[in-house]
């Protein structure tokens, strides 16, 4: 059995909901796919959003509100497994085998965090001290910053730009995002250990935003952090499960080296594995595994193919305002495709 | 003439109306993922020399981009040529092919009549 709606969203993240209750309110029957159990994919995990420290509880709170609507239909739990377009009808099959079809069709499958894994010279899965950002957000979350060790973490790094700006991994493009979270998450550290010693690694900080800037100085006149250019190298556990990293602090020019109890890696934002396998699948696989829309600057919701629109992370990394001002240029795409056809 | 005990040092400035900018050209030529440095100092870190003596590569590179020659014969000495530094640059730079190619330049003796 078909059962049959206006338009169909894959993923359930900011971008996905807020074009879906768009949608919704113009009157058209919406189906909102999501893999996992739970709609708001990476917010989840996340306390504070930068620049502002708002709660993302509360942003996760207004979002699933916006789902609460007679014409949205939410289905968790179910992968995408198969898109097709027959006759101007687009249709979507989950893993259980359950068909859907629609007259647009909106790819909102989003991101997924880079695998420090790769960059086996940063010790990331070898040595318990070396963590990556998420694992620190969760520790932020639970107000119990510890080292694998159980210890209050006196000394923390960040090192920037891991799985980004990385020919080595096949990263070349720049996440936009790490050195703001960064910032943001050596404020809260020093918020919850107010004497640790908090140092940034970086090779260019990109404060491109609003609000973005006044943080980073405010991290550094408030907040003590020290900010050292130049890229870690790499990494190594001592005796006592510290940890050794070599950089060369590139303003002094001479090489460095030091103890850390936790190294944190800011790893990137990478295509997810749907954004991957559904944009080939399509034909609109762009670079990195991204999908590609059809003109950067005036249509950047519209594909190659008539009904299928892209939102948000599915295309490059976003932050959240922008994840969601490009979810309802989307909405407003899909409105008028479903007026004219 | 009298001996006050001092003389005047050679400008330490870079001046890029006179200073020989033109040698960096044929790094680039030979070794084109030079121009993709971005001066992260990853190389530098992970060096093997400078365990044991001070030498720096970023730095030798950002000298010769600029021009400033001075001194880099003997500095470049000092590398072993291990190429460690080509597995942690974010950018694919051959810093070894650079070596090479600026003791070419330098005129090292060593390396004169060796094809790169």
């Amino acid at each position: 059995m078909i059962i049959h709606f206006d338009v169909i969203i894959i993923g359930g993240g900011p971008a996905g909901i807020v074009a879906a209750n768009n949608i919704a309110r113009q009157g058209y029957k919406v189906l909102i796919l999501e893999k996992e159990l739970n709609i708001g994919s990476h917010i989840k995990n996340i306390k504070n959003l930068f620049p502002n420290f708002m709660k993302a509880d509360n942003v996760l709170y207004e979002l699933t509100k916006k789902t609460d609507h007679k014409n949205i239909c939410l289905e968790t739990e179910a992968f995408v497994e198969k898109t097709y377009k027959e006759n101007n009808i687009w249709f979507v099959r989950t893993s259980e085998g359950k068909l859907y079809s629609s007259h647009a069709l909106i790819l909102a499958t989003g991101f997924r965090i880079f695998d420090a894994r790769y960059k086996e010279e940063l010790g990331y899965g070898l040595y318990k001290g070396v963590i990556n950002t998420v694992e620190l957000e969760a520790m932020i979350m639970k107000k119990d910053i510890k080292t694998a060790q159980g210890k209050l973490p006196q000394k923390i790094a960040f090192v920037n730009c891991v799985g980004s700006r990385d020919e080595k991994v096949g990263n070349h493009y720049c996440s936009r995002v790490c050195c703001i979270n960064a910032v943001k998450q050596s404020i809260e550290i020093k918020e919850l250990i107010p004497d640790a010693e908090i140092y940034c690694f970086y090779m260019d900080i990109r404060m491109a935003g609003q609000f973005y800037e006044e943080l980073y100085r405010k991290s550094q006149e408030t907040y003590h952090v020290n900010y050292i250019r130049g890229r870690v190298s790499e990494a190594a556990e001592t005796i006592d499960k510290r940890i050794q990293i070599k950089a060369e602090d590139t303003l002094s020019q001479l090489p460095l080296k030091m103890t850390v109890d936790l190294l944190v890696l800011m790893t990137g934002v990478e295509a997810s594995d749907s954004t991957t396998k559904l944009s080939t699948q399509l034909k609109i696989n762009g670079e990195y595994g991204f999908a590609k829309s059809t003109n950067l600057h005036l249509s950047d919701n519209q594909t190659i193919h008539k009904g299928l629109f892209l939102a948000g992370c599915c295309k490059r990394p976003l932050t959240l305002p922008e994840t969601i001002a490009d979810a309802r240029a989307a909405a407003l795409c899909v409105v008028d495709y479903l007026k004219n056809n | 003439m009298q001996n006050w005990g001092f003389s005047v040092a050679p400008s330490r400035i870079i001046d890029l109306d006179k200073d020989d900018v033109s040698s960096y050209k044929i790094i680039t030529d030979k070794v084109p993922s030079a121009k993709r440095c971005l001066m992260c100092g990853a190389c530098s870190a992970s060096c093997t020399s400078k365990e044991h003596i001070a030498f720096n590569f970023r730095k030798i590179h950002l000298m010769f981009r600029r021009g400033q020659l001075q001194n880099l014969s003997e500095e470049l000495d000092k590398c072993m040529l291990c190429g460690k530094c080509r597995l942690v640059c974010p950018r694919g730079v051959n810093a070894r092919a650079i070596i090479f190619n600026m003791r070419i330049i330098l005129n090292d003796m060593t390396y004169k009549n060796i094809k790169v």
